[in-house]
């Protein structure tokens, strides 16, 4: 057992790599939260009145409405009038170009391994960098918009699309969705927005990177993707934040609206700073996801790999509207130390023939929690709707839990849904067999737990795959249970 | 004829008027005061509107207990041979219709309460669930069993619930203790039967004591008339290497919600929990299962089935928690539905708590409809399609009805089964 706990030891040991801070001039609200504070972060954007309008709305309804109390985690309460809104990087004037954006910028998204310049071309693919609250750039803008694509931050969508943005904001997520929705909605400073035209099939992958710099703000970024007819996308998504000893709340919301024959691919590599092994510190991921399959034919699939944050509880969600259209999930859940993740997904079949599949593959060591939470529901006239779950757990270590809540709700007869759950430890049986051909206990545990995920990590576009198995061996190599 | 309008009028006509009561009767009734009934809000009871359907069914004023009489026997007596029996009319214990095995000690709840100081609401947590309180609070009668050590109960042991409501509606609370002690074995089966049109407002509540080796055969039989609105409760707290085989048979009936929960407080105990659901007309049955591993080495197994027609409404909640000391523990949990009907629904959630890592656990469950694979191959052998169709569901419900063990009452359900299913081959 002692060389286990040295293993473990060591495991918990490991420090968050992306901890730093950057010094950069930053521009901020006063803290707190009032309607003021929507009309300054409103006014800083230029924004038209219909969507101040609409922040307000928001507003409104968020103070009516009561933090849910019903997902497996536990937090000290959040003092909402103690967080910072709005923070941004001082720009004296807008930048014209590339040349234009603060060195010190640049160099955080270096740091970070982000081709924010255009220099590593061969990696093709199109980044909005996203610092705080704002979208501080966006490359290959002009390669994309020879195909009628757009990729821009939301302020700029705002400015030059706004009949687009005004029709499908809130199309997917309504501002009273939920309680951190609404307050994204009444907040939100800037995200990505991407329009891809009819049938065009974009030719890179799309990324967004966030990153929280400065301390005790908030991050409230909003991202629509909106996929007309017959076309195709693959959009990523990354994210860290320094490391503080203070909880930052990250409450964004994604909207993906696909049309008939459309297809979205959404992938996201979550890597917010998870807390201190004595669970101090930490970002709170309060994220709401939701795609609506509204076209026929259409399908939009979820990959995940969450390493990240003190707390995490969010479910991307699929709504089937769509005759024929299809929904996935797939997703990687580590949890370590004093890290609690709640996360899942929902399928609401609505159309005829819709289709879902939900992997999803927990691991949970030190001293965390971790909870599949998914539901799948099968409306009345969606015939021959069929759907498979398989949510699995591994546990390492006895101070840590796994949780499985699945609700499945069928109100239509020709329905086939299935699901199947397990919980395991990993076999002594495979730690052996490994030994036994000359692999150490470290790199058995790390293949295993690799073979474990590769269902969900295949799913990767290649950029991210590697990533993400690097995150994976990083969190978990050399614990064994 | 008032139907109780608001929340709090009806709590009130639940609770009754209170007089002389025990601390845990007082305890128990604030409980079930400040709990309140459950609404859509409450997690528990999020598929089951029970407090809808009692304020649309409970009317103030037309309240009937009991006027001592007990209905014929052929009415209520189930076609299985040689049994010991309990009679309980409207939630009172009847003595000289009960016949029962000598080598035990069998009371009515109420005489045997005061001497039970301590252990009523033990087992059974009434803290977090209305109904449980709302039992605990106002329970009139029930049975109080207890089998000493090594004694094997050479017959089964049936208890009747005969609800007598053809003068009015019937409000009946009871409450049982069974307690099996060491090395000694059971079978106790449970059967509700109403007479009269009025609704049926039943909840029962069973405190099952299984102790070192001690092994214990429990059945459920609901085939009860529409007008019954079932609450059911059973609480089996096992100690080191006992055994317990819970079986749930719901065929018919209004409104059921039951709730069996074991705790496998000991090591190397064994569980098994088999349910079979039936529901047609406009039926709603709600089977909410706990297994609690506390201790390390135990095994349980859960499977619970179900065919629903017509409106009929199903749900399912099948949570197990294995605690962290529970190392070494094996649970498994299955629940498969078919819908018959478009209007039926189910709504199944099977729910994995795990704090130890040394486990086996797995649960499944899938919802689908008839195999018309397996319809065709015995058509096209000649058979018709009615016939067919009830050959496959039968089936499908032999899996659980095989795990009968007793050869009468294994015949008398599968009669029931069959009958409901058109099997005539």
């Amino acid at each position: 057992m002692s060389k286990d706990n040295q293993l473990l030891e060591e495991l918990t040991s490991r420090e968050y790599e992306h901890g730093w801070t950057s010094d950069i001039e930053m521009e901020s609200a006063p803290k707190g939260l009032n309607e003021d504070i929507i009309r300054f972060i409103s006014a800083k954007k230029n924004e038209p009145d219909w969507l101040l309008q609409w922040r307000l709305k928001a507003y409104r309804t968020w103070t009516t409405m009561a933090e849910p109390k019903w997902p497996n985690v536990t937090y000290p309460a959040i003092n909402y009038q103690d967080i910072i809104y709005y923070a941004a990087p001082k720009q004296k004037a807008k930048p014209k170009s590339l040349e234009d954006v603060d060195p010190e910028l640049l160099k955080t998204f270096e740091k970070l391994g982000i081709s924010l310049t255009e220099q590593k071309r061969l990696t093709g693919v199109a980044v909005d960098a996203v610092l705080d609250s704002v979208s501080v750039a966006t490359t290959f803008k002009e390669k994309l918009a020879e195909l009628g694509i757009i990729f821009c931050s939301f302020s700029e969508a705002v400015r030059e699309h706004p009949e687009l943005v005004k029709k499908y904001l809130g199309s997917v997520v309504p501002m009273n969705d939920n309680y951190f929705a609404a307050l994204n909605s009444a907040v939100f400073s800037d995200g990505s927005f991407c329009y891809i035209p009819k049938g065009v099939r974009c030719p890179m992958e799309l990324s967004t990177y966030f990153r929280i710099n400065a301390a005790n703000t908030g991050q409230f970024e909003r991202t629509l993707i909106v996929a007309d007819e017959g076309s195709y996308v693959s959009y990523l998504e990354g994210c860290t934040a320094p490391q503080r000893d203070e909880n930052q709340l990250h409450a964004a919301v994604v909207e993906i609206y696909a049309m008939k024959d459309a297809h979205v691919k959404y992938s996201t590599v979550q890597n917010w700073y998870p807390g201190d092994k004595e669970g101090k510190g930490g970002i709170y991921n309060f994220v709401t996801k939701r795609a609506l399959c509204a076209g026929e034919n259409s399908k939009v699939s979820w990959t995940q790999v969450e390493t990240g944050s003190a707390i995490t509880w969010k479910y991307p969600s699929c709504v089937l509207k769509g005759d024929n259209s299809s929904g996935e999930f797939y997703s990687v859940a580590v949890t370590n130390n004093y890290q609690q993740a709640d996360t899942g997904t929902k399928m609401i079949h609505i159309g005829r023939n819709t289709k879902s599949r939900i992997v999803s593959k927990g691991i949970s060591a030190g001293h965390s929690q971790n909870s599949y939470r998914g539901q799948v529901h099968v409306l009345k006239r969606a015939e021959n709707a069929r759907n498979f779950s398989q949510c699995d757990s591994l546990l390492m270590g006895n101070k840590c839990g796994a949780h499985t809540f699945p609700y499945i709700d069928v109100e239509n007869n020709t329905a086939r849904v299935e699901h199947e759950a397990t919980t395991s430890k990993i076999g002594e049986d495979q730690i052996f067999y490994c030994l036994q051909r000359g692999i150490d206990e470290e790199s058995a545990v790390a293949l295993i737990v690799n073979g474990y995920a590769k269902e969900v990590l295949n799913q990767l576009p290649m950029e991210f795959a590697v990533e993400a198995q690097k995150l994976l061996a990083l969190t978990l190599e050399g614990s064994v249970g | 004829m008032n139907a109780a309008s608001t929340n709090t009028e009806l709590l009130e006509v639940l609770a009754g008027q209170a007089s002389n009561q025990s601390n845990l009767r007082q305890e128990a009734l604030r409980v079930f005061r400040q709990l309140g009934l459950p609404n859509n809000k409450t997690e528990e009871y999020k598929y089951t509107p029970i407090t809808r359907v009692l304020q649309k069914e409970l009317q103030l004023s037309n309240l009937f207990v009991t006027d001592g009489s007990t209905p014929a026997e052929e009415k209520w007596i189930i076609p299985v041979q040689d049994t010991y029996r309990v009679v309980l009319l409207n939630g009172y214990f009847v003595t000289d219709k009960s016949f029962l095995p000598s080598n035990v000690t069998v009371k009515p709840m109420l005489q045997a309460a005061e001497k039970l100081h301590g252990h009523i609401g033990r087992y059974a947590d009434f803290k977090t669930d209305a109904f449980a309180a709302w039992n605990t609070a106002v329970w009139s009668d029930g049975l109080y069993l207890e089998i000493p050590e090594g004694i094997k109960l050479d017959k089964p042991l049936i208890i009747y619930y005969l609800h007598d409501s053809t003068k009015g509606q019937v409000k009946s609370v009871s409450r049982n203790m069974l307690i099996a002690g060491a090395g000694s074995e059971a079978t106790i089966i449970e059967k509700w039967q109403s007479f009269g049109n009025n609704p049926v407002i039943s909840n029962t509540l069973s405190e099952i004591v299984l102790h070192e080796n001690a092994q214990v055969n429990h059945l459920v039989i609901q085939h009860d008339g529409l007008t019954h609105i079932q609450y059911l409760f059973n609480q089996f707290w096992q100690h080191t290497k006992s055994c317990l085989n819970s079986h749930v048979f719901t065929l018919e009936g209004a409104f059921i919600r039951n709730n069996t929960r074991v705790c496998l407080d000991g090591e190397h105990c064994e569980s098994h929990l088999y349910g079979l659901y039936l529901l047609h007309n406009s039926t709603l049955a709600d089977n909410h299962t706990v297994v609690d591993h506390r201790k390390p080495n135990s095994n349980s197994n859960e499977l619970y089935k179900g065919i629903l027609e017509d409106q009929a409404k199903g749900v399912f909640n099948g949570k197990i928690f294995v605690r962290p000391d529970a190392q070494k523990t094996n649970a498994f949990q299955s629940n498969r539905n078919i819908l018959l009907s478009d209007k039926a629904t189910i709504n199944t959630k099977p729910q994995l708590e795990i704090w130890a890592d040394d486990v086996k656990c797995s649960h499944g469950c899938t919802t689908g409809q008839l195999d018309e694979e397996a319809i065709f191959y015995l058509r096209s052998r000649g058979i018709n399609h009615e016939t067919a169709r009830a050959m496959v569901l039968y089936a499908f419900a032999s899996e659980v009805l095989e795990t009968i063990t007793d050869t009468s009452l294994r015949t008398y359900i599968d009669n029931l089964v069959s009958e409901r299913l058109h099997k005539n081959f």
